[in-house]
């Protein structure tokens, strides 16, 4: 380094509809390392930038549901490209946030790796193991089929920042659903960073948004807002969870409750998957 | 800035009388086309600069808690409801002017908009649909969009919406005319125009995208009052830009000088590119602040549009329920 260099540092920012923005409300908040060591600051995101990721989200999803299986299984791909390439990056932060040793984060941006591989290859298979062709006493096929419920709202898990993040987004967005996320409060750095794999990954403006700020503030409003279908609350302590589904209830989204401490280095499943599809059967006339 | 009304005070040289329209030196003004030529040209120039920056300064204003739910109660009340398609069809209009008439099914207390606004040919439609209720029928005519027709034409066009039963004719300038300076047919088109109405309110449609500068807009905001405009308009809807801050300003600067002058009150209406609350809010401050609170009211102040209305509801509910609103819970024509 140059001697005298002045450090330059990065404002990490909030990622709605592809853009960076910072906050509408202007404030951020200081993130620091496992041990208490000042590393950044963190756009504090408000209700307001809710209404936004929502807008963007809601706005993204007909085309990304629309998209095919194959092409969307594609970009996920290419999203663990993308990751595999900054992994030393990934590997250097994740260990500063989660206070880890090197060899373990290392093992953990490669468990996200292949954990978004794993649900890429299930975009065009999701169809053949969550569907059926029923049979039906008539002259008809009679196929159902799963659909994506629409907009998502996840709370990431606030241990795991990058391998949790990426084992909860994954599978919401491989089916054709958008997501809004809320990152890790305490951990939001390698969200942000993962932000950044997302916008040079093919990933469609809209279809991946990601807050950072205090879940206490943020998820309420997620989980009342009218325009978003589905809730994961994975990263919600069970005390705080009753609550959100009540908000949840009123347009009657699907929630996932948060499951007791998971480990996301185990091998995921395709539940998750299954959680946020919409079962459509249609009959067609068999002819002849 | 000079506004015209101090301009037009030394035309006049004398006191502006209200209530007296209108005043005998603006009948001059329009006796002949060099008087009206000489008029508008001694209209003091628009400051580009300060237009814009006024009207984004204006835009800033925050406007919260029990003032937007005014704001947005207000807003509801000056919808022009629109639909100008080549695809409109009865059934459409019909579900439009149902829309129009109770805006929330969920919620009675939402008032009805100002007006619904269809091409001429469907004026039968929505005035069968309507009927009594309080929402009255607008159509456009004079070769709409565009008004490139002979004016047997565009008057015949007018007739038609009239007899169908229109409350409301927006009718467009003739912008060739205009920009070539022949400002006298102009306004000839719409004292024919105006005369042909009758008892029904005129609305003239500038297309403030097709008239180049603020200049242009002030001259032919004059030009529509002159000849009897009850409401100058801002656009069609089909020319991009549309309706802007900045042209609101000037034409709200242009009726306001008019009362001034000649006491009669004429309203404006903000049509094209009005999609979200915000911009409707942001145009009644606009209202307020130039023209004055006067203006605030559907017989001086509508703004057409077709897509604004479910944010205006989406808004509505959010200031009920706290929570945002769903843009699926509401019906899409």
């Amino acid at each position: 380094m140059l001697e005298g260099r002045l450090a330059v540092n990065k404002t990490y920012k909030l990622y709605i509809a592809g853009a960076f923005p910072r906050s509408e409300s202007g404030r951020s908040y200081p993130v620091r390392t496992a041990d208490g060591t000042h590393l950044a600051n963190a756009a504090l995101a408000s209700r307001k930038d809710v209404r936004e990721a929502v807008a963007a989200a809601r706005a993204a999803q007909p085309k990304w549901a629309r998209a095919t299986a194959y092409n969307r299984g594609q970009i996920l791909y290419r999203i663990a490209e993308m990751l595999e390439e900054r992994s030393a990056q990934f590997a250097e932060q994740v260990a500063r946030c989660e206070g880890l040793a090197g060899t373990e984060a290392v093992l953990v941006v490669s468990a996200s790796v292949d954990r978004l591989v794993y649900y890429a290859g299930w975009s065009d298979k999701v169809a053949q193991v969550a569907g059926a062709a029923n049979p039906v006493a008539g002259p008809y096929f009679n196929f159902s089929l799963p659909g994506p419920t629409g907009v998502i709202g996840i709370i990431a898990p606030p241990d795991s920042s990058l391998l949790g993040l990426v084992s909860v987004l994954a599978p919401v967005i491989v089916t054709g659903n958008t997501a809004v996320v809320l990152a890790s409060e305490e951990r939001p750095l390698p969200a942000v960073t993962f932000a950044e794999v997302l916008a040079t990954s093919d990933v469609p403006g809209g279809v991946v948004n990601l807050l950072t700020g205090r879940l206490a503030e943020l998820a309420p409003v997620l989980a009342a807002h009218r325009d978003v279908d589905g809730l994961d609350l994975c990263g919600v302590a069970e005390q705080d969870a009753a609550a959100l589904e009540r908000a949840a209830a009123d347009n009657v989204k699907r929630v996932l409750r948060a499951e007791r401490s998971p480990e996301w280095e185990h091998r995921p499943s395709p539940r998750r998957m299954l959680h946020f599809v919409e079962i459509k059967t249609v009959w067609h006339p068999i002819g002849a | 800035m000079g506004t015209a009304g101090d301009q037009l005070r030394v035309v006049t040289s004398g006191e502006a009388a209200p209530g007296q329209a209108p005043s005998a030196a603006l009948a001059e003004v329009t006796s002949s086309e060099m008087t009206l030529r000489r008029f508008l040209a001694g209209l003091p120039g628009v400051d580009q600069v300060g237009a814009e920056q006024r009207a984004a300064a204006l835009a800033t204003r925050s406007i919260k808690a029990r003032a937007k739910t005014w704001a947005i109660d207000t807003a509801i009340s000056m919808v022009d409801l629109t639909t100008l398609e080549g695809a409109d069809t009865p059934g459409k209009v019909h579900a439009l002017c149902m829309k129009a008439v109770r805006p929330d099914p969920e919620d009675a207390r939402v008032p009805p908009v100002a007006a619904v606004c269809v091409y001429p040919d469907l004026v039968g439609v929505a005035k069968a649909a309507l009927g009594s209720l309080p929402v009255k029928v607008a159509s456009v005519a004079t070769a709409f969009p565009s008004g490139r027709a002979s004016r047997a034409v565009k008057l015949a066009d007018v007739r038609d919406a009239l007899e169908a039963g229109a409350d409301e004719v927006d009718m467009v300038i003739d912008r060739g005319a205009f920009l070539a300076g022949h400002y006298g047919q102009v306004l000839e088109e719409v004292q024919a125009v105006k005369a042909a109405c009758g008892a029904a309110h005129l609305k003239v449609i500038l297309e403030t995208g097709e008239l180049a500068t603020y200049d242009n807009v002030r001259r032919a905001s004059w030009t529509a009052m002159l000849a009897g405009a009850d409401f100058i308009k801002t656009s069609t809807g089909k020319v991009v830009p549309a309706s802007t801050l900045p042209v609101g300003l000037v034409m709200l600067e242009a009726v306001r000088d008019f009362a001034a002058t000649t006491g009669r009150l004429v309203g404006v209406k903000f049509a094209g590119g009005i999609r979200t609350t915000k911009d409707a809010i942001r145009y009644l401050v606009l209202a307020n602040e130039v023209a004055g609170e006067a203006w605030l009211e559907p017989d001086l102040l509508r703004l057409g549009a077709s897509s604004l209305l479910n944010d205006l509801l989406m808004q509505r509910r959010k200031q009920q329920s706290g929570a945002y609103a769903g843009s699926q819970d509401l019906s899409v024509e």
